[in-house]
């Protein structure tokens, strides 16, 4: 019995948003606040020789002019990495000092050098020019294969060959014995590009100190303010954490960007402290590109071994990753435990190995950024298998389908063990395929695209069938492979007097709508109207710690604490409902939110005992009052939600221009808590994806200076370049969580770069193109097909 | 993105905007639409000292056929009252294709035609058109009233013939009622500017061009009429071996911009590709 969960209920948050009642970090005005300017490196690497902070300190509204080494006086750490992931001979990984403002060196474009505080931020900017900072500039890399080359600039002196670790996982043997005896080898050598998040609200934080109490409170754009808080306090500053509240609010978008402890967050804690006023610091969007941690940026050769008929026999990876100037947050796994488990995909090759050099380069830290791992994983399987069925004359759907892992529930079939360590929990992947060809009438395509070749016309349908691991995720499994944080997360519920209910939950909602989807599952576990449910979310000081939201983990983690609360509320409740119908509890049905006295009429409803539980006068003698519980659910194993995409392109190989024609998707998420809000998170992932193909790139030049840091270079995917998308849906439930729900979030991001990339690849197929470096801009389609009419 | 500080004006008559800009101390700057000042100032790149809003100057703000039988465009008039036009509909459709893929819709609501030509982007709309429409800018300033043959006032990249003070007050564009004509973009994708815009304006019956005229901007650091490729069509019937001689004529040593998203090579190749589908759509049929 559900009233609301699997329908499409309107999100309740966004009256607020369209409305401009949200309320952000830059919204906030706190008394006597006061505005931070961080003048940032205009040079990739240099030596800082000299800071000359006279005529700024003494500008008009200037407070403060503070530099790394005012920051070194204080006592304040370097940002600390959370992924520890070794050499493969065991050597510890490089963890080269991160500064939260540089002292000697910068060692990428934007990184902090100096901070002006100004009782206006227009003063703070206007100081910032007359600062004067005397750099010695120092050769720079930014490739990071030529930055693991001999003579190559280091970016940290003790970090050799630019390295911070070199990974592997599978089994090199086995996968070479493959090989050995493969018909063929497909191979392909393709960068995944670097990225540049950009979330619509930038970045912000406000430092406030109260002398007083000794507390200190940071309003910052996060992902997961609880983490923020113990990197801060433990890690960075040295606080002690109960005297610390860090708040997240309204938050417009992050796509993981807004997952990692940034410099500015210590930055204004630091000065709001210092200066005993509140320090507030607003990223200008030029900023944002520069200091936002990137995404993706590998450099990778795949090759795929196979029988003649198809059949997959091993996969070989080399890839590298670059990290960029230091270790973010979570940088270390991206490339490796979230990219190196996921080669497997949804087919059956029984040999994996891949290995991953991480390097340092002198440009903006990278990290994840929705898919993290995954859609590079996507991206070059999806690319090699399509390779290889056009090597064997094979329709791409068909040679996905002769490697499908076969259907499996996790109940009465067990889970799939991979030759890169995960289990994944179900699948059904032909399914969701022959959902798609079906939905996107395939064979008419095929049939429809022969014919405009011969008008010279060139279409091209690209596959993609991903699988990604998320739910992130089983604490002692990411322990153990080097994370430094458990990754449970939390719920409180809280029932009012009144039967009116706030839940607070450890999960942040940034865009995703959970004000609305985890309403949902309270309103009709308890009984009760939509409206009679709040969540709240992204204050430490109201919220039990939780870990955030990141990896598609709040539903299935967040969600599934939440469930564990609710469950502890309705069996208290059950107990004073007992008491109040003087029946035995195992007479009483729970339906549409009152107790039942089985077989009569005779009822209580939950506000009734909502009351009850907090004017205890008629009582269950050995119970507390109240109703409120708390749950800490820590996964039993990461989900895998999985699916198929379809992209339609038509290619002017004349110019080189791409146009999406159409474009399909088939996902499996699992058990669906709202449908709408789950086929916006697809949209969006999609046209995020298509972006990657064709249009976004950070493009580093090779002194390190950023020649696509404005929106006029900088091209994101506009609604005007998109067909309406066809989506559906198959339903796999996850076996391990209370909910059954796999995450939605990143899916669509996954999958439609590489089935974008597999279109214009197979659009291209008359003229020999194998394949077209992202994005996919004309220029580059063109040149494609240029160089192939001359080798043919 | 905040800009320098600066000192506001605003000016309701074009004599009030010309003398706030003399008594301004250091640089005055004019501001029409804003859409390249403004994002420019926020960088800082730009940095008046003192800023001259002459949007109120309703006398700037007109769209009609003046005596002499051309039409008269006031500066101020936007690139969406452009693209609507009938009168611009009626005598010098090339402005109002131009207009309507300038940017996008708010760019179109804010953006000015005077204000567009006075900055001269080289990936700007307008400059190939009036170049093709042989237009006559009329500027204003503390000198008096000028007019200027469009291919005079346009100099280079960023570069026009406006002295200091000078506003444009007026585009004149003849009428070619009865005239083929088109105007065809390859646009960046960020920034929506032409990497290629090339515009043809053809007197033609038929197939039987009396006279042609193209025009691009984009390519170079200025807007340019490609006479090489006008000649080739010139008096002659149009037919596809000519339209490809015309393209293979055109962009012929000119310098060509170059970046990471389309080298000079691709540009003068999608500017001869462009030329051709372009010609082959005016004379289709």
């Amino acid at each position: 019995m559900t009233t609301y969960v699997g329908k499409p209920v309107r999100r309740v948050e966004d009256h607020r948003f369209i409305t401009g009642r949200g309320r952000y970090v830059d919204d906030i005005k706190l008394p006597g606040m006061v505005y931070a300017y961080i003048v940032r490196s205009p040079y990739a690497h240099a030596k800082i020789v000299s800071i000359d902070t006279s005529q700024a300190s003494t500008a008009p509204g200037v407070i403060a002019v503070l530099t790394g080494k005012d920051l070194e006086a204080d006592g304040i750490g370097g940002l600390p990495c959370g992924w520890q992931v070794n050499f493969r001979d065991g050597t510890q990984m490089k963890e080269p000092r991160h500064p939260v403002i540089a002292v000697d060196k910068v060692r990428h474009v934007g990184e902090p050098v100096a901070v002006i505080i100004a009782e206006t931020r227009e003063q703070a900017k206007d100081a910032a020019e007359l600062l004067t900072i005397e750099y010695e500039e120092l050769p720079a890399v930014v490739d990071p294969q030529k930055a693991v080359e001999d003579g190559a600039p280091l970016v940290h002196d003790d970090a050799p060959r630019n390295l911070a670790f070199d990974w592997e996982i599978g089994d090199k043997a086995k996968t070479e014995a493959a090989f050995q005896e493969a018909d063929r080898i497909v191979e392909l050598e393709l960068e995944n590009q670097r990225l540049v998040p950009n979330a619509i609200e930038p970045r912000a934080a406000i430092g406030d100190y109260n002398p007083g109490t000794d507390h200190t409170t940071l309003y910052t754009t996060s992902q997961n303010p609880h983490l923020i808080r113990l990197l801060l306090c433990a890690f960075v500053m040295g606080l002690p954490e109960h005297k610390v509240r860090v708040v997240s609010p309204d938050v417009g978008g992050g796509f993981g960007s807004k997952i990692f402890h940034y410099n500015e967050e210590v930055i204004v804690t630091w000065a709001a402290r210092k200066l005993k006023r509140p320090v507030k610091w607003t990223a200008e969007r030029s900023e944002s590109f520069v200091s936002d941690r990137h995404g993706r940026d590998h450099r990778t050769k795949v090759q795929l071994a196979l029988k003649n008929d198809g059949t997959f026999l091993g996969l070989k990876v080399q890839t590298y990753a670059n990290l960029g100037a230091y270790l973010s947050t979570f940088a270390p796994a991206i490339p490796t435990y979230l990219y190196g488990t996921l080669l497997q995909g949804v087919y059956t090759t029984p040999a994996i190995y891949c290995e991953v050099y991480g390097v340092f380069t002198h440009t903006v830290p990278v990290d994840a950024y929705r898919g993290a791992g995954r859609p590079e994983a996507t991206y070059l399987l999806e690319r090699i298998v399509d390779l290889a069925a056009r090597e064997l004359n094979m329709d791409p759907a068909d040679i996905r389908k002769k490697n499908f892992i076969p259907p499996f529930d996790g109940i009465e079939q067990p889970g799939y063990q991979t030759q890169v360590a995960l289990q994944y929990d179900s699948g059904n992947y032909e399914a969701a395929l022959n959902r798609l060809l079906e939905m996107a009438n395939y064979s008419e395509w095929r049939r429809k695209q022969q014919e405009l070749r011969s008008q010279g016309r060139y279409i091209g349908l690209g596959l993609a069938a991903y699988i990604e691991a998320c739910g992130i995720a089983p604490s002692a499994v990411v322990g153990a492979l080097g994370a430094r944080a458990g990754l449970y997360d939390s719920a409180t519920v809280r029932v009012h007097p009144t039967g009116k209910v706030s839940v607070y939950v450890g999960v942040h909602a940034h865009g995703q709508g959970h004000e609305t989807t985890f309403a949902q599952i309270v309103a009709d576990k308890l009984g009760i109207a939509l409206e009679d449910v709040e969540i709240v979310h992204g204050d430490t000081a109201e919220i039990p710690f939780g870990m955030g939201t990141y990896g598609s983990r709040s539903l299935a983690v967040g969600g599934s604490a939440m469930v564990r609360a609710l469950d502890k509320i309705l069996e208290k409740a059950t107990k004073i409902a007992a008491h109040l119908l003087e029946a035995p509890e195992s007479d009483l049905e729970f339906r549409e939110g009152k107790w039942y006295v089985k077989g009569t009429e005779k009822s209580i409803s939950f506000p009734e005992v909502a009351l009850a539980a907090y004017v205890p006068h008629n009582y269950p003698p050995d119970l507390e009052p109240g109703l409120e519980a708390e749950s800490f659910y820590d996964p039993k194993n990461f989900t895998f939600p999985f699916g198929a995409h379809l992209a339609v392109v038509e290619v002017d190989p004349e110019t080189g221009e791409v146009k999406l024609l159409d474009y399909y998707a088939v996902d499996d998420f699992g058990n669906v808590v709202n449908p709408l809000v789950v086929e916006g998170q697809v949209h969006g992932g999609i046209v995020q994806g298509v972006g990657q193909a064709l249009y976004e790139e950070a493009r580093y030049d090779e002194n390190g200076q950023l020649l696509t840091g404005t929106f006029l270079e900088y091209a994101m995917p506009r609604a005007d370049e998109f067909p309406m998308f066809k989506v559906d849906h198959t339903v796999t439930p996850c076996p391990h969580n209370p909910l059954g729900a796999k995450g939605a979030g990143e899916t669509g991001t996954i999958a439609a770069t590489a089935a974008v990339a597999n279109a214009v690849a197979d659009a291209l197929q008359p003229f020999g193109v194998k394949h077209v470096p992202m994005p996919m801009t004309p220029q580059r389609v063109w040149t494609a097909i240029q160089a192939s009419q001359q080798v043919s | 993105m905040f800009p320098a500080s600066f000192d506001y004006r605003v000016a309701e008559s074009i004599d009030e905007a010309i003398s706030l800009y003399q008594s301004a101390d250091g640089e005055a700057r004019y501001l029409a639409g804003g859409h390249s000042l403004i994002p420019a100032m926020k960088l800082r790149l730009a940095r008046p000292s003192r800023l001259i809003d002459i949007r109120p100057i309703e006398q700037l703000r007109y769209i009609r056929v003046g005596d002499d039988g051309a039409v008269h465009i006031g500066s101020l008039t936007t690139h969406a009252e452009i693209a609507a036009s009938d009168v611009i509909a009626q005598h010098a459709p090339l402005l109002a294709q131009a207009a309507k893929v300038i940017g996008d819709v708010q760019v179109r609501n804010m953006g000015t035609i005077g204000g567009s030509l006075a900055h001269n982007d080289p990936g700007a709309d307008y400059p190939a058109a009036v170049l093709a429409l042989e237009a006559t800018i009329t500027v204003q300033g503390p000198n008096g009233t000028r007019r200027i043959a469009a291919a005079d006032f346009l100099k280079d990249m960023y570069e026009t013939a406006l002295e200091p003070g000078e506003i444009i007050v007026d585009v004149a564009v003849p009428s070619y009622s009865g005239w083929k004509s088109t105007y065809v973009k390859f646009f960046h994708p960020a920034s929506r500017y032409a990497v290629v815009g090339v515009a043809i304006l053809a007197n033609a019956d038929g197939n039987q061009v009396q006279d042609i005229r193209i025009a691009y901007n984009g390519v170079a650091s200025c807007a340019f009429r490609d006479t090489a490729a006008e000649n080739v069509l010139k008096g002659t019937t149009v037919t596809d071996t000519a339209i490809a001689e015309a393209a293979n004529a055109a962009l012929n040593g000119v310098d060509a911009l170059s970046d990471h998203f389309a080298s000079a090579e691709f540009r003068k190749h999608i500017g001869r590709v462009y030329l051709k589908r372009a010609l082959q759509g005016l004379f289709a049929g």
